[in-house]
């Protein structure tokens, strides 16, 4: 059985701050494949479309039929552990930092035989359940699990390199006047965050459920606007070397294609918040996240940027709102290739519309700030990187992958 | 097991002239100098001169940039044939079937079979993350135990299927080091007990400190020609009997019980004229002890799954009842990257000429040598074996 994760004591200065190092990140190209599913939360292999066999390691052709038509496929998962071994010695720095290290051979029902690294409750041959996770490197490596769920097997030693569970860990939600901001507090509170940091823009006003947020212990609030270098700047010197996960949640959202109105004023704001504000919170908190990345049990571990499904194709109504979240997302991505050597993981969320102010007018379904919160909890658990929550970004996503110049089509008819 | 038709038997070729660069822990010299120090101790050995050699058969892990072409402007050679031969533990045996193929061929008519490798510091790390597509892949990332996580697998199944315990293997450990003792290029120059096997740190359980070979760097050879030209040139040298190579054996196998070997042991032995219970003593590759016990299966020796008491029954020692690895094997020698693939090759031309550098076998007149390499993802690849006699036997 897992022993549950303890509470972690004050860091002894005496002792040394253990450095990030990632696990071997190199893959062919067509391994990538594996990381593109896990990216997501699914577990994918090869399959070929001519005569059915299951592929493993990834490859250019059938190992059957020499067929080319392979696809990724969904898999249980389910299999058999045939052989363990536990590392005593290692040539890699990551893995040496954390001997021993127990990984399996597993024979998957549908087919091939793979290595996998072991959950700790995987006691020794027999039924297993595999499942592809992003290692610190963010490239994919299979786990395989006890068939059954088992007490506190989140807090698994091996497991917990693959993900970025907030328990324990501090956090720093940078908007917490919006009802997402204050559903986020509330959902890493429940997830046993120790500690959350709130932003707020304007102290001076005073927001629905805000009084209620402060009540909470495990909250502190920090003056935080995004478009005030000075105040990014402040507040990183002041907190940054201690958030283990930081949440941007701050974003503005006005309803407004290019002419319904006029000037750039509008526009201007979005882009200052959506787009500029994740730069620089990317400037000033991103060099203290990475030196913590490998620090103790609660070492600095996601950056979790709020975006929205608008960012994959421009939805008219919402034009400009949407061009700042396809900005945003874009850096993102080189946010990501940045946090990467440190070995956090940058998540992306890209919600459908959410139930607030701004998409009044839009019908159902809307996503709930709750329901997100939650989503993203489970995403930072599950150690994803690129989440779609609820219905209607699930559907804009597999419209999207579909065809994009289609979707283009179907918003603007 | 297949049948195939009889093939052509190697008649009139025979094996000469082995040579060993000794090893060293650590070198920094490149594998070319290895090569060529191997070069020049078969040209020495026999007599010949550059210009005699006219096949060349190269295999090495650390060559790279370089290719068996590479080595022939590097070493100043212009042979009419030429191979490279990139299958690891069986690298010795493949060598040895292509050599003497075109040696009765008369496409070349004297063929120095080379394999060598350094060793620097970092070397075996960079060598493990690039070994392979697969292994990078879906290997390296989980551990980076390299080929000891690989046979840690096998050897947890074995144990588990089989019934073998670590005493099992530590016999085989312990009996090979006593053979290494007289050999003066091995790089274990103490005895082993079965306590000292059996305390030794754990590497990848179930393998522990003394189931992994020495990392090293060295180099082996030997030359391959007509029975005529052996005599002609005074060259003590041992019969090709016969040679068997399989890749990729088995490949539905969910994990690896068994070598290409298992397929291919009649054949090696009709050709042969002999069986298993003829030989005097045995050469398998040895990287670790359990894949001893598959190569004792496979050829025959004993049923599968009977290894394990085949090992306790018998005396592996040079003056046992079944003399195994008799210069000591990878694991007490070292193994010195491709020339691993070469060692109980080279060894059994010495035993079978009479030039064993340390304990002879008596009367060793047949022997059997055996093969294994390449763990391209979970399993080693590459089979092959080849049954050698005395000249004149």
């Amino acid at each position: 059985m897992t022993a549950p994760l303890t509470k972690p004591k004050r860091k002894n200065p005496i002792l040394r701050t253990r450095l990030p190092v990632l696990p071997p990140g190199t893959r062919s190209r067509v391994a990538q494949g594996v990381t593109a599913a896990a990216a997501e939360g699914r577990f994918a292999l090869q399959t070929c479309g001519h005569c059915g066999v299951v592929q493993y390691p990834p490859r250019e052709a059938c190992r059957q039929c020499l067929s080319e038509d392979l696809h990724w496929r969904e898999q249980d998962g389910r299999g058999e552990l045939l052989a363990l071994t536990e590392l005593h010695h290692s040539n890699d720095l990551f893995f040496r930092e954390r001997l021993p290290w127990r990984l399996g051979l597993v024979k998957l029902r549908s087919g091939p035989s793979l290595v996998a690294h072991l959950h700790g409750d995987v006691a020794g041959p027999g039924k297993v359940r595999l499942s592809a996770r992003l290692d610190r490197a963010g490239q994919a490596v299979i786990i395989a699990f006890p068939e059954e769920e088992t007490a506190h097997m989140v807090d698994d030693k091996q497991l917990r390199q693959m993900t970025c569970d907030p328990k324990f860990r501090r956090a720093l939600v940078t908007d917490g006047k919006t009802e997402v901001g204050q559903a986020m507090v509330r959902a890493l509170i429940d997830a046993e965050a120790s500690l959350v940091w709130v932003g707020h823009a304007e102290p001076w006003k005073k927001f629905p459920g805000f009084e209620e947020l402060q009540a909470l212990p495990q909250v502190t609030l920090v003056a935080l606007d995004l478009t005030d270098p000075r105040s990014v700047r402040e507040t990183a010197a002041s907190i940054g070397g201690r958030v283990d996960i930081l949440v941007n949640t701050a974003e503005v959202h006005r309803t407004h294609g290019i002419s319904s109105r006029y000037g750039t004023d509008v526009a201007r704001l979005e882009m200052d918040v959506n787009y500029f504000g994740l730069l620089r919170l990317a400037q000033e908190f991103g060099p203290a996240m990475r030196g913590r990345g490998a620090d103790g049990q609660n070492h600095a571990v996601a950056w979790v940027n709020l975006l929205s499904v608008f960012a994959l194709s421009n939805f008219p109504g919402h034009g400009t709102f949407s061009a700042s979240k396809a900005a945003a997302w874009s850096l993102s991505q080189c946010l990501r290739a940045e946090m990467a050597e440190a070995g956090i993981r940058v998540l992306n969320a890209f919600p459908g519309p959410i139930d607030d102010e701004w998409n009044q007018q839009l019908p159902p379904p809307k996503i709930a700030p709750e329901r997100l919160a939650r989503a993203i909890v489970n995403a930072l658990k599950d150690g994803v990187e690129d989440l779609y929550p609820g219905d209607v970004a699930q559907e804009w996503r597999a419209r999207w992958r579909d065809n994009p110049k289609v979707l283009e089509r179907e918003l603007t008819g | 097991m297949t049948t195939t038709p009889m093939r052509t038997p190697y008649r009139n070729v025979v094996v000469a002239a082995p040579v060993t660069v000794p090893y060293v822990r650590y070198s920094i010299r490149s594998a070319h100098w290895f090569l060529a120090r191997t070069l020049a101790g078969l040209l020495d050995s026999a007599g010949l001169g550059k210009d005699e050699v006219d096949g060349l058969c190269v295999s090495s892990f650390t060559l790279f940039p370089d290719t068996a072409v590479g080595l022939t402007d590097h070493l100043g050679l212009s042979p009419r044939w030429l191979d490279h031969i990139p299958v690891g533990g069986a690298c010795g045996v493949v060598a040895l079937r292509r050599a003497a193929r075109a040696v009765q061929a008369g496409d070349a008519n004297v063929v120095a079979c080379l394999a060598g490798d350094t060793n620097h510091v970092d070397t075996f790390r960079q060598t493990l993350g690039s070994f392979s597509q697969f292994a990078r892949d879906a290997v390296y990332p989980y551990g980076s135990g390299g080929p000891n996580a690989s046979f840690a697998f096998l050897t947890d199944h074995y144990m588990r299927q089989h019934g073998a315990t670590r005493e099992d293997f530590g016999k085989l450990c312990v009996q090979q080091r006593s053979n290494a003792l007289g050999f003066p290029h091995a790089l274990f120059k103490k005895p082993l007990t079965m306590a000292q096997y059996l305390n030794a740190r754990p590497i990848t359980k179930p393998l522990h400190l003394f189931d992994c070979v020495m990392p090293c760097a060295g180099g082996e050879g030997f030359l391959v020609m007509s029975r005529q030209r052996a005599q002609r040139l005074g060259l003590p040298h041992a019969q090709i009997l016969s040679t068997i190579e399989r890749h990729n054996a088995f490949p539905e196998d969910p994990i690896q019980t068994r070598g290409g070997w298992a397929l291919d042991r009649d054949d090696l032995y009709a050709l042969a004229g002999v069986g298993p219970e003829d030989m005097d003593f045995v050469q398998t590759y040895d990287d670790y002890p359990v894949i001893n016990m598959m190569q004792l299966e496979d050829l025959g020796f004993c049923a599968k799954g009977e290894a394990p008491e085949f090992v306790r029954r018998h005396d592996f020692t040079w003056q046992g009842d079944f003399p195994l690895n008799v210069s000591g094997g990878q694991l007490s020698v070292g193994q010195a990257g491709m020339a691993g693939g070469y060692l109980g090759l080279v060894e059994a031309i010495r035993q079978l000429t009479d030039s064993a550098l340390g304990h002879a076998v008596a009367n060793a007149r047949l022997a059997l040598v055996s093969g294994f390499g390449m763990i391209n993802f979970d399993r080693g690849l590459c089979s092959a074996a080849a049954v050698l006699g005395r000249a004149n036997r």
